[in-house]
């Protein structure tokens, strides 16, 4: 079973960022660039997936321009086993990267598309949704970590199971996966069952945490809880620089890159002004009434 | 490659990999090739575990805690390893493969780097000479090197607290450059992996790997993702072991591995060295008015606000972009423990000769970091068996000059010669000392020697001296001065001198630490142990403080030190760690040289850009 993970090239969260005198954009030059965080969280759960026997192949795409594939060799040093490079100089929105990863499942054919939230830099939240849309598959955003209370017999839940173990006293019966990765133990139970593929997600919702069952296809997207996503070591590194990457184009792809939106300004937000201090609270009262103006 | 297998590698493996940077398994795991790596990270847990697995789960294994020393780590050999991606460290990268491909000979390098990325942790003035960027690669300027700004001015001010003098310009800088090091440094790293250099940032090198006949013969980096108890957490990364059949430590001033070679072979004595002295320089760079941004305009300030005791000055340089790098270097033999060297360079930018430039900018990175100011005299030996050391490590900044880059870049690149001549022929590393000796390197720090020895009677002795070696002597004298005292020894007890009060910050010139501190892009993992350590934990509350009163406090530019009042009022010395900029001032001047700079985990640490 193929995973395929998507991942961007932000700017560093350490970054101080700073706007652009003419407005147009924020400073990317000289700035350091590194994956996204949600990305890196949604890459170590394709890998943990994979390392516990669920899944064959890791996949990770990234797109933009070249200086993207440094992002993408990270990727492939925590362990993704090829990376695919869309080479685009423009701005990409979020119904871009989704039409664009709309015709990559063509070619490659995952079963399950993971993607990290949304981006630090534009926050849109929006391409993950995007993409179970345009390819009609059930989705699962926010996932976040299962409480291990839940479950009988368990150490650990992760978040994600595959199957629908019926009847859990017949555990010992069904393939179980097991794996110790860091302090923290899984349990994965694997469901020889073929007709059946599914997936369970934990979404952190405002009210709380909604539970989903997504038959495969699926796409899921990352929050910050779901995992802590692993260092890359040097020699993974050092493997990641023959691990192929493939190279395609929006056009290749069929996707016109035509940008619906224009930045028409940025602009810092307003600076914190100092807090006032009132003596009365009449003092208050006037102030809300006549300077706030909100009474 | 086979042969060198067999002569110098120490531990015997099951599968040798014909490549050149070879991955050998010194554990005695059972792992497949295909879950490799993955499977050599499952530990067990830490002493903690017992709280997460409820105790009637059968299949939880018992919870046990490992030392990190028992449990094997991968090793990955090398011809020659660099620990730090600086100018010397990839000047030296740079020459070995160009001797490589004119000798037709092939030798794998490595330069393992503790920044996130080359040239975060870079920062220096920097008036540029390019004279051994001439050497190394004379095509820079075809090549778009980032060094553009041609020196177009050169002004030296004194400054009274009104006022500013200007005198003689001591510098001959025609023919240099006004560049940003960390985007040169950038700039190296990208020619040094077109020529087949592997570059890894983001590893920090925590120790030196020793074979049984005393002999270096590599590093080991850092295990990432211990908490700050100790524990393991979740992401525990053991650390790896690069080998070299030679080291080269060129991990700048006041190197952590540097010191602890030096001592450990004692190559101060053996050189014929003086202890070295420091300085610590702070900086900022920010985007000005481009009315009043000059390309190439060069200005150096001595006197206010430091007093005549105080060694120190600033520099004001200006870039391209409308960028201007501006800052202040303290020495760290100042005696008044309540000398705050940051809030000096707060106060210096409200001078009002200085304050036009900046009125109406903008601050875009800030900066802090030591550097050399023994020259001549306090030059060790630099070749240890297995290895040397080059750059800042070693100290080879010219101190009138203010320019320590191409003496390190060169002595980058004589080490890389000498290191040919071991790996190839077969001759001894002492060849780089010899060959320090014969080069330019030699000759300009010898003319500088007395310079900066000459303040230490004050500034006026100092200033006249300076004039009549300038102007007369040029070095060609037959005495050489000594040095003071050793930084750290030179601070007073805090009883002769009284607290020096210092404006407030304004928000539009000055800032305070905090503010700055984001400037510098600093991060670290915050749950790590803290890299700082006290050698007696004691020390900060009986001595630093009642003695000296807490001088951490107030030269560390990134406020690390505090002393914070516990439950029960008592003043306690609380290590913000995380704030760390590498600067290395705590290792120097701390009064009872209780404070040891370790290496975080790789990654952390300044992002600097611009610097």
């Amino acid at each position: 079973m193929k995973i395929m993970v998507a991942i961007k090239r932000v700017i560093d969260y350490a970054v101080k960022i700073r706007v652009k005198p003419d407005k147009s954009g924020v400073v990317t030059q000289n700035v350091k660039m590194s994956m996204n965080p949600f990305c890196e969280i949604a890459l170590e759960e394709a890998l943990r997936m994979r390392e516990s026997g669920l899944a064959s192949e890791v996949v990770a795409v990234t797109m933009g321009p070249s200086q993207c594939l440094d992002t993408l060799r990270t990727g492939l040093a925590m362990g993704a086993d090829r990376g695919i490079h869309v080479d685009s100089t423009s701005a990409l929105h979020p119904l871009h990267v989704a039409k664009i990863l709309m015709n990559l499942v063509q070619i490659e054919k995952p079963s399950l598309i993971i993607l990290g939230k949304q981006a630090i830099d534009d926050d849109c939240n929006q391409t993950g949704q995007m993409v179970a849309g345009l390819l009609n598959w059930p989705q699962g955003t926010f996932a976040s970590k299962a409480t291990p209370s839940k479950l009988k017999n368990q150490a650990f839940a992760p978040t994600m199971w595959w199957g629908f173990p019926k009847d859990k006293s017949n555990m010992s019966q069904i393939g179980k996966k097991e794996y110790t990765h860091g302090t923290m133990k899984s349990l994965i139970d694997v469901v020889l069952d073929k007709e059946k593929e599914e997936v369970t997600v934990d979404r952190e919702v405002d009210d709380g945490i909604e539970t989903v069952q997504l038959k495969l296809p699926a796409v899921i997207t990352t929050d910050l809880r779901l995992n802590q996503p692993r260092y890359a070591t040097l020699p993974n590194i050092m493997k990641a620089k023959s691990k192929p990457i493939k190279k395609f184009t929006p056009q290749e792809l069929n996707v016109e890159i035509k940008s619906d939106l224009e930045i028409v300004e940025v602009t810092e937000p307003p600076k914190r002004k100092a807090g006032v201090m009132v003596s009365s609270v009449d003092d208050l009262i006037d102030k809300l009434k006549n300077e706030a103006k909100v009474i | 490659m086979l042969k060198f297998c067999s002569i110098f590698s120490k531990s015997k493996s099951k599968n040798l990999f014909l490549l050149r940077s070879r991955t050998k398994s010194t554990s005695s795991s059972q792992s497949s090739p295909a879950a490799y790596t993955f499977s050599r990270r499952i530990f067990p847990y830490s002493k903690h575990s017992s709280l997460l697995a409820p105790a009637s789960i059968s299949r939880v294994p018992p919870s046990r805690s490992f030392a990190t020393d028992s449990e094997a780590r991968d090793s990955i050999e090398y011809d020659v390893v660099v620990v730090g991606a600086g100018p010397a460290g990839l000047s030296a990268a740079i020459r070995l493969k160009q001797l490589c491909h004119q000798k037709g000979a092939d030798l794998s390098v490595c330069v393992v780097e503790k920044g996130a990325e080359v040239g975060a942790h870079i920062i220096s003035g920097n008036v540029f000479e390019p004279r051994a960027l001439d050497e190394l690669l004379p095509q820079w300027k075809q090549e778009e090197a980032p060094i553009n700004t041609p020196v177009s001015s050169d002004k030296f001010w004194f400054l009274t607290k009104n006022r500013a003098i200007s005198l003689p310009s001591p510098f001959h800088n025609k023919g240099n450059y006004v560049i940003s090091l960390s985007q040169l440094v950038r700039w190296l790293g990208a020619k040094a992996e077109e020529l087949g250099v592997e570059i890894y940032p983001g590893f920090a090198a925590s120790e030196i790997l020793y074979d049984t006949n005393n002999k270096v013969i590599g590093i080991g980096t850092n295990d990432m993702g211990i908490a700050k108890d100790g524990s393991k957490k979740e992401n525990f990364q053991r650390g790896v072991e690069v080998k070299g059949r030679i080291t080269l430590l060129a991990e700048g001033c006041r190197g952590s591995l540097s010191e602890k070679i030096m001592g450990r072979y004692n190559l101060r004595e053996k050189g014929g060295a003086e202890h070295q002295t420091y300085a610590l320089g702070i900086k900022e760079v920010w985007e000005i008015d481009e009315r009043k941004h000059q390309p190439g305009a060069v200005l150096h300030t001595l006197g206010w606000p430091l007093d005549h005791k105080t060694y120190g000055g600033s520099f004001l340089y200006h870039m391209k972009d409308n960028q201007i790098s501006i800052g202040f270097v303290v020495a760290l033999n100042y005696q008044n423990p309540f000398m705050n060297p940051y809030e000096e360079f707060q106060k210096f930018k409200h001078h009002p000769a200085i304050r036009p430039y900046l009125e109406g900018g903008t601050v875009i990175q800030y900066g802090a970091r030591t550097l050399n100011e023994g020259g001549f005299q306090s030059i060790p030996y630099p070749v240890f068996p297995g290895g040397a050391i080059i750059g800042c490590s070693a100290g080879f900044l010219n101190v009138p000059k203010i320019k320590g880059t191409h003496t390190a870049m060169k002595s980058g690149m004589l080490a890389a010669e000498a290191t040919f001549g071991v790996l190839n022929e077969g001759l001894d590393m002492d060849m780089y000392w010899k060959a320090l000796r014969n080069s330019w390197i030699w000759d300009e720090l010898y003319k500088a020697r007395n310079y900066r020895p000459a303040f230490e009677n004050g500034l006026i002795p100092g200033l006249a001296l300076s004039g009549l070696e300038h102007y007369l002597l040029r070095g060609k004298h037959p005495f050489t001065l000594k040095h003071g005292k050793a930084d750290h020894e030179a601070t007073n007890a805090a009883q002769l001198h009284s607290p020096i009060q210092y404006p407030k910050a304004d928000g539009i010139l000055s800032f305070d630490v905090p503010t700055s501190l984001h400037r510098s892009n600093t991060n670290h993992e915050h749950d790590q142990p803290p890299h700082l350590r006290l050698r007696d934990p004691k020390i900060p509350e009986t001595v630093n403080l009642p003695v000296y009163a807490a001088p951490e406090s107030r030269y560390c530019p990134a406020r690390v030190y505090e002393y914070v009042a516990d439950e029960h009022n008592q003043l306690k010395l609380q290590i913000n760690a995380q704030n760390c900029l590498h600067c290395k001032a705590c290792d120097i001047k701390d009064p009872k040289q209780n404070i040891e700079w370790t290496v975080p985990e790789g990654g952390g640490g300044p992002g600097y850009s611009v610097m």
